[in-house]
């Protein structure tokens, strides 16, 4: 059974020079023993983690909730199971591969990184920290997202996005950059939306967006939003071949929601 | 003689499942053990519990291959009962068939399985005589596997495909695996497996995944919230649902329109997971009008509810969920392999580098096929 243990500095690096970092292999562990050694490692004063060998563990990041917030970095190497930083709570997580479904499922904080795609209900319910995923995505990316007070989540995906994108959608930011340039062929985007703001590079066709949702072009007070994230998305995938500005030189639609209560009238006598 | 026809009220009606499923085929037409796709399905153990496991294979009997592969269990509480319905079986058999050679499948007993039937395989051809001379081999062998199932107490025909076979039972898949030795008995180029979780019904051996009819298999997670009427219809055209899981109404499904009816799967999988209304409005007249039709002629084998199916064939996998994708399938390629499964995780266990792996969209089917294979088929 491997073991959790803290390397010696020098002894081994993780590929972004993870010097002092603790090592987990968790070639032989189960979800659970995974993430009992993730919050033992955590509670007695590591800061960096590194994963390696990783194939379908869930839950990873979830139950490392303190009171005092402690913080860690953690490094995923292989595929990241359903629900990777479900709850999340202040931590960063860089997966160098690609994750499952379920990706930040009701995260309130941190930040996820993915070197690679992710799949269905990406930052399903989502309420705080961003995450950022290099390649594309499956269905229901943003599903019932939300926002409250200071909090406000952003979600920024490389690629393409599936249908049902923003379903539900209560707030927070979703921008999908689209990078191996394929029309948004996508359909149901923002069914139900009702709050929140979804920007597209490229356009969107009236049919392939729900009837809550309004579709503008992007205004200057959107691109000052735009460059910040394009700008953080770049910084975390440098290996991504393009330029900030040669993304924000392509037209941007921005979706956003009617009302806040789209089905007010629904249950109303 | 035949029994009478069980009663309706001992059938349960639906399951829902959080289910495994995968499939890894050979599109070369290589074989391959079990083994393999034993440990992708245990690494999603998770998503079952132990209620239920199985797996198709195909091109693993190639000594037998012209002869129809039945593979038989006997399901009694007790020895003697086991032993009856074989002898009964084994009567109705040698009127309606040539076997050519049987034996009991063999399987290792130390691995523990709980309850396991009477397993038993018969390699056959039909002997058609009298008014049945003019029906199609296949036609008879279904109508032949309806009345063993629906007639002979406790004694299935689960698996009847030409050179493929069925195995499958109450367990993990991974000890159903083993338990059949698919890692050191069998070779196949297409495999397909379940691990089951049953929420509505209750496990029995002949409930596990796959269903399958002839060479058609299916395994599936979800619901089929529609398994009443598409029940009905089905025994319209002579399908007898006896197997207490809704996935059954999937596997005659497909006999029905890619066997009897020679629909190609594009259509098929329109008519079981069709687009909704408003995207058919939406589409070029010629477009419409075919979706119009198929949802007017074939209403009833719209598949409602959540879910994802490996449907095997001869020579072909085909991966398919509902139209707004309620459950997960990845699918991905290497080389000759492709691989379908509920998480890319199990694929990337046993193939880690991957030439692509994609999100399926809702309700098109992501289709692999032996082509050498399937040229012979076309042809025949």
């Amino acid at each position: 059974m491997a073991k959790a243990f803290v390397l010696e500095p020098g002894v081994r690096a993780g590929p972004s020079g993870g010097m002092g970092a603790a090592v987990i292999d968790a070639a032989s562990l189960e979800t659970r023993e995974l993430n009992d050694r993730l919050r033992e490692l955590m509670l007695s004063g590591a800061r960096r983690v590194q994963i390696s060998n990783v194939c379908g563990q869930r839950y990873i990041g979830t139950r490392l909730y303190t009171p005092e917030r402690l913080k860690m970095e953690i490094e995923v190497l292989g595929t990241a199971g359903n629900d990777l930083a479900a709850f999340l709570s202040g931590h960063k997580i860089t997966v160098h591969g690609n994750a499952q479904d379920g990706v930040g499922n009701t995260m309130d904080s941190g930040e996820v990184i993915v070197r690679g795609r992710a799949g269905d209900v990406l930052g399903f319910s989502m309420r705080g920290g961003e995450i950022y995923i290099r390649d594309g995505c499956g269905y229901r990316a943003a599903l019932h997202m939300k926002e409250y007070q200071g909090k406000r989540p952003v979600l920024v995906v490389g690629g393409g996005c599936q249908d049902f994108l923003g379903e539900y959608m209560a707030g927070g930011v979703v921008i999908v950059l689209d990078l191996e340039g394929e029309i948004h062929d996508a359909s149901f985007i923002g069914t139900g939306m009702h709050g929140g703001v979804i920007y597209l590079r490229g356009t969107v066709e009236g049919s392939q967006v729900g009837d809550q949702v309004d579709i503008s072009p992007a205004e200057e007070a959107d691109m000052e939003v735009l460059e910040v994230y394009v700008s953080r998305f770049l910084e975390r995938f440098p290996e991504v071949e393009t330029t900030k500005e040669e993304i924000l030189a392509s037209p941007f639609t921005r979706l956003t929601p009617r009302s806040k209560r789209p089905y007010g009238g629904l249950y109303a006598y | 003689m035949h029994r009478k026809r069980r009663s309706r009220r001992e059938l349960y009606n639906k399951e829902i499942c959080a289910c495994s499923i995968f499939g890894a085929m050979n599109r070369e037409g290589g074989r391959f053990t079990g083994e393999g796709v034993m440990k992708a399905i245990a690494s999603m153990r998770v998503r079952g519990n132990g209620l239920g496991g199985g797996f198709a294979a195909y091109g693993i009997y190639p000594d037998h291959r012209d002869l129809y592969a039945f593979h038989l269990m006997f399901t009694g509480s007790t020895d003697p009962a086991r032993r009856a319905a074989k002898k009964e079986l084994e009567a109705h058999l040698s009127r309606k068939f040539d076997v050519y050679f049987d034996e009991e499948i063999p399987t290792d007993d130390s691995v523990f399985v709980r309850d396991p039937p009477l397993l038993w395989r018969y390699f056959v051809l039909p002997r058609k005589e009298g008014d049945d001379a003019a029906t199609a081999d296949e036609d008879y062998i279904v109508g032949e596997i309806m009345a063993v199932n629906t007639r002979i107490e406790n004694a299935y025909v689960f698996s009847s495909g030409k050179n493929m076979g069925c195995f499958k039972g109450v367990g993990y898949p991974e000890e159903i695996g083993e338990y059949f030795m698919l890692d050191r008995l069998y070779r196949a180029h297409t495999w397909t497996v379940h691990g089951r979780f049953p929420t509505n019904t209750q496990a029995w051996w002949g409930g596990a995944h796959p269903f399958g009819l002839l060479d058609t298999t299916v395994v599936h997670n979800g619901e089929v919230s529609s398994y009443g009427t598409n029940r009905w219809y089905l025994e319209m055209y002579g399908y007898a649902c006896t197997l207490q899981t809704d996935t059954e109404v999937i596997a005659y499904a497909a006999d029905l329109l890619m066997r009897r009816q020679r629909l190609p799967i594009d259509v098929v999988a329109k008519i079981l997971a069709p687009p909704i209304w408003n995207a058919i409005d939406r589409m070029d007249e010629k477009e419409k009008k075919l979706l119009t039709t198929l949802r007017m002629a074939y209403g009833p084998l719209l598949m409602n509810g959540p879910f994802a199916v490996i449907i095997g064939e001869t020579g072909r996998m085909i991966g398919l969920t509902d139209r707004i994708r309620l459950r997960p399938l990845t699918a991905a390629t290497k080389g000759e392999m492709f691989y379908i499964s509920s998480e890319e995780a199990s694929i990337r266990l046993i193939s880690p580098k991957l030439d692509r792996v994609w999100t399926p969209k809702g309700g098109e089917p992501v289709i692999g096929e032996i082509k050498s294979m399937n040229r012979m088929k076309r042809v025949c």
